[in-house]
């Protein structure tokens, strides 16, 4: 860590260390194995997280003693199933300060993201009546995303212009890769109707000003949309103090299974909105020619939900609650800081992205002169060292950046001082076993 | 050999550096000819492959692209391989070499048959690259169809 710089891990009154670190580690079995014969060094908690036991035990506790169907049947088991399924939602909607029934359960992020602008299509087409209106768009609207997003929160957007006729604008990265704010504030204009940008880069891990920009949004009238995959697991987020109006998650980044995300929306505005995905559970009645809906968020979960994995998300968080979101937040700036150091001082690499001091959680995006990141890959994959190789989903940042793709190194609340020592010391021997740079 | 050295042999890493047939010829009057654009989409990598068919024999294959030294190596060993064969004996090749790749490490290359190609055989225990192998090779059947219509 730099000496210059004061960081939260320095002011934190019981900051994460790697002692406490190497305890919470046990809970994490798989952080146990060994891959190539060297011990398992994972860097890419941005793609998917490890998780504690406790929360597949969770799923295991709840197929053993309360597997049933929610919201329907009267029997016990039913009705427990009902309440740990609830109970879920309340604990995970308070862990991003939103009211219960702003928390809709959806497969994954991206479907998060598609809920929000199929809905929007639909009241485009005229479906939801009158109060549904406000999300109808047509010729002459705007929507505009960034160009550090994922592809999950552009195509959705792409798609939903196509069908409406709306356009689709951008705020657009500079050479290093920050946002054009400088800009921002001419290509939000009044006819932009919606604005989806995401908290944190899950390329550059770069923590975009959201005030500012749902400043913009708002002065014009705009509703905002924010895409907390990279933010929700590793900082305190509220979304009542981001004062977003959609924010999307994703559960298997942050400690929790597979399959399971959730979209959180401002209770008014998921009220008025058409249902995306229709069929059981999400109606009040229904005749051969129509259907009437429920309110939020059931109207948004049609059809068997994924309860043992709503569950396990809840147990998650707790979990993560347990350790402390600064705590992790502070750690994880800690470990990036001396991963984007360590990596900056190695002949050969260039680390994209703003240089230190930019709001960052821990990740690392990194080229090597003359070593494709395919091939970086499968060497630090050599001594243990799993990270991300590829365009990472989005292919325009990369564009903006003048690559095709690069090595993302990302941490997360278990890894330890000497998990970023093995990346450094790895990609040190690269270009040597490369043959290049001789 | 290590897993990894097996993947990386001096061959390929030579090939990787040499690019044989890299930039695209274009192709002279009343020489038939097929062209193809692979794209992975893991990576983003992609080729753009040009195979000239003079009669029955391949007169040369060329390609542009970007991509690790898996794909860059096996387009080289490809275009200088190629040069020379008629029709059947490219497409055996190449459905020995997709053999291979598809052998998950329990073929070793024939020399005799796929060349240079037979170093490829380290490849194929692991699965994430096999993509960036057959990359330029798909790109060659589609061109030989299309040069063959």
């Amino acid at each position: 860590m730099s000496s210059a710089t004061t960081t939260m891990q320095d002011t934190l009154p019981n900051p994460l260390n790697d002692v406490e670190v190497a305890r919470l580690r046990a809970d994490f079995p798989i952080l146990g194995r060994s891959i190539n014969g060297a011990p398992l060094t994972y860097l890419d908690s941005g793609a998917t997280s490890q998780k504690p036991s406790c929360v597949y035990e969770a799923e295991q506790h709840f197929y053993e003693n309360f597997n049933a169907a929610v919201h329907r049947g009267a029997h016990s088991l039913a009705v427990e199933a009902t309440d740990i399924f609830e109970q879920a939602r309340t604990t995970v909607a308070e862990f991003i300060g939103a009211k219960d029934n702003e928390v809709v359960w959806t497969s994954n992020a991206t479907e998060a993201l598609n809920l929000v602008t199929y809905s929007f299509g639909n009241a485009s087409a005229g479906l939801g009546g009158d109060a549904a209106k406000r999300f109808a768009l047509g010729v002459g609207d705007e929507i505009v995303v960034t160009e550090l997003e994922h592809h999950a929160n552009l195509i959705p957007w792409q798609q939903l212009a196509q069908r409406t006729g709306a356009t689709l604008k951008y705020i657009p990265v500079d050479e290093s890769g920050a946002l054009r704010m400088d800009l921002a504030g001419d290509i939000i204009t009044p006819a932009t109707r919606i604005l989806a940008f995401t908290h944190v880069s899950n390329v550059l891990g770069t923590v975009n000003d959201v005030a500012a920009l749902v400043a913009l949004a708002r002065n014009v009238g705009a509703l905002t949309v924010l895409d907390g995959c990279q933010s929700v697991p590793h900082l305190p987020v509220d979304v009542k103090s981001l004062d977003v109006d959609f924010m999307a998650f994703s559960g298997h980044k942050m400690l929790g299974p597979t399959g399971i995300g959730g979209l959180y929306g401002r209770a008014e505005l998921l009220d008025a909105m058409p249902p995306f995905l229709t069929g059981g559970s999400m109606i009040t009645s229904v005749s051969m020619e129509s259907a009437q809906f429920l309110p939020s968020p059931m109207r948004f979960e049609a059809g068997t939900q994924r309860i043992s994995q709503v569950h396990g998300l809840a147990t998650a968080v707790s979990y993560l609650r347990e350790v402390g979101m600064e705590r992790i937040a502070g750690w994880e700036e800690y470990l990036g800081e001396r991963m984007l150091t360590g990596l900056s001082s190695i002949d050969g690499v260039r680390v994209l992205g703003p240089g230190l001091g930019a709001a960052r959680i821990g990740t690392a995006p990194f080229i090597i002169e003359g070593v494709h990141p395919h091939d970086v890959g499968q060497f630090l994959d050599s001594r243990g060292v799993a990270v991300r190789v590829g365009h990472h989903c989005a292919q325009p940042l990369h564009r903006a950046l003048g690559v095709v793709s690069s090595t993302r190194a990302s941490t997360y609340l278990y890894n330890t001082t000497s998990d970023i020592d093995a990346l450094l010391n790895a990609v040190a021997d690269v270009r040597g076993y490369f043959g290049v740079g001789k | 050999m290590s897993d990894l050295d097996q993947l990386y042999q001096q061959i390929i890493l030579d090939h990787a550096k040499a690019r044989h047939g890299a930039g695209l010829l274009e192709a002279p009057e009343g020489i038939a000819h097929g062209e193809s654009l692979q794209h992975n989409p893991v990576c983003g990598d992609h080729i753009q492959l040009r195979l000239q068919l003079d009669g029955d024999v391949v007169k040369n294959v060329s390609w542009e692209g970007d991509g690790c030294s898996i794909s860059m190596a096996s387009a080289s060993v490809l275009s200088e391989m190629a040069e020379g064969l008629d029709r059947e004996e490219f497409m055996s090749i190449l459905n020995e070499f997709r053999e291979l790749m598809r052998s998950r490490g329990t073929r070793a290359g024939d020399e005799e048959v796929l060349g240079d190609g037979a170093a490829f055989a380290g490849v194929s225990k692991f699965p994430a690259r096999v993509k960036c192998a057959m990359l330029s090779w798909v790109a060659a059947e589609a061109a030989l169809l299309q040069a063959s219509a």
